[in-house]
């Protein structure tokens, strides 16, 4: 049984070395008893084309959004989730996928606020794996339904909304999207389609960090001192003990929310799921544009 | 508005199967696409971006003889991107350009995969077909 104390070497020098683990660690331990893999993609079908032997897949929209309203899965629909992929209370979860991890830190996050708590990040992800040959598989994962329990999802701690944010503005903000939405040029990252935000912008005093400055060319995560100097240093965030990060809709400012979370050891970071698709329609708030953080209008 | 015959035949598949059979389903048509034929292949200045995509997919059509054939590319890391790409290029392969034109714009909700794929990803595959169709009246203008 994999333990939450056990941590790799390579990994020691961050703050919380027991939430990444390695692909050589992953295909040792993956069929171990009390650990269940995780595939989390942006292509839904990207599982299916093939994944880790004994892995499941969240879909970080058809399973962890609720159909509806725009929000998580109720805590019912959630633990029924979690029952029907086999996932118990207490078990071990690493997560992995493509782009970087991308969506499989947002799974982590929305697993964060339901308090699930040992969760991981395969180091590299997806591509990784791959790229060192190691094994995928086409077949289908069956694993024995568990009795997950409902539990509350907590919205207060790792959340904000956006009257937090409003309140937060001239605090450590962190805009985690490509320069050109920062600025305003545009509404969605580059090569996306334009979709959901009225105006383009950011949220006055917001430092602008593209999320995928925190990995490397092979997808895993840049050194301490690497992520120290973008940071603390480059964001200037320093010492802050209450940091927000935002995106489009809060699945690149995840992969933030991780890096400083985790592996910087921030005490406090909330990601803002509303992000830019809220902000950029909201009546009356304010908004800065090109490539200064802007000032905080007065009060 | 119609389907050519080969897309109602797909659309008929889809429909008899269930939501998660849906999905390998469309796995075998993202299989199913072949690769560009080398003169598209060496010439990536004829293919049309399709921006509606979140990944990068090019297309290029061609009407010959009163014939339409569509050419498309997609990553394999999308492969729902190239389930829908697999599904145009083949179930227009072979029409009359009058016939590739009366596809209805909505067919990406002909195939049951809202609730399997989510609405967001199916925007891609109208944004394909609106881009041959287009390329088709281009090709065909003045005939």
């Amino acid at each position: 049984m994999p333990s939450t104390t056990e941590t790799e070497a390579q990994f020691a020098e961050f703050a919380h070395p027991e939430r990444l683990v390695s692909t050589a660690w992953l295909a040792e331990h993956r069929g171990d008893a009390g650990l269940v893999v995780v595939e989390s993609d942006e292509d839904v079908l990207l599982y299916e084309t093939g994944h880790i032997p004994g892995a499941v897949k969240l879909d970080w929209h058809t399973d962890l959004n609720d159909p509806v309203t725009r929000d998580y899965l109720s805590p019912e629909a959630f633990a029924e989730l979690m029952r029907r992929k086999g996932i118990g209370r207490d078990d071990t979860i690493v997560l992995y996928g493509d782009k970087s991890n991308w969506w499989a830190t947002y799974a982590l996050w929305v697993l964060a606020l339901y308090g699930h708590h040992d969760t991981r990040i395969l180091d590299g992800g997806r591509d990784l794996w791959v790229a060192e040959g190691r094994e995928m598989t086409r077949d289908a994962t069956q694993r024995p339904a568990t009795d997950y329990p409902v539990v509350e999802r907590d919205d207060t701690t790792l959340r904000a909304f956006r009257d937090d944010v409003l309140a937060h503005i001239g605090k450590p903000l962190v805009d985690v999207r490509s320069p050109e939405e920062y600025s305003g040029e545009r509404t969605t990252a580059p090569a996306y389609p334009e979709e959901g935000a009225l105006r383009a912008g950011h949220i006055p005093t917001a430092a602008n960090v593209p999320w995928g400055k925190a990995v490397r060319e092979d997808g895993t995560f840049r050194s301490r001192a690497e992520l120290e100097a973008i940071y603390r240093d480059d964001a200037g965030l320093g010492d802050a003990d209450d940091v927000v990060a935002y995106c489009r809709i809060g699945e690149r400012s995840s992969h933030t929310w991780f890096v400083l979370t985790h592996l910087l050891g921030y005490p406090s970071v909330r990601n803002y799921d509303g992000s830019w698709t809220e902000w950029g329609s909201l009546v009356r708030v304010p908004i800065a544009i090109g490539a200064e953080p802007g000032e905080a209008p007065a009060r | 508005m119609s389907l050519t015959p080969v897309l109602q035949e797909f659309v008929d598949d889809f429909a008899a199967v269930g939501e998660q059979d849906r999905l390998m389903l469309l796995l075998d048509h993202a299989d199913a696409l072949l690769a560009l034929p080398a003169r598209y292949a060496d010439h990536p200045d004829l293919l049309e971006r399709v921006l509606e995509c979140q990944s990068p997919v090019f297309l290029f059509v061609e009407v010959d003889g009163g014939v339409v054939h569509v050419h498309a590319t997609a990553p394999e890391e999308a492969p729902t991107t190239r389930g829908f790409a697999s599904i145009l290029v083949r179930g227009l392969d072979g029409a009359t350009p009058d016939e590739a034109l009366a596809v209805p714009a909505d067919l990406s909700s002909m195939l049951g995969l809202e609730r399997a794929v989510s609405p967001l990803r199916l925007r891609g595959m109208s944004g394909m077909l609106g881009r041959i169709q287009r390329q088709i009246r281009e090709r065909t203008a003045g005939d």
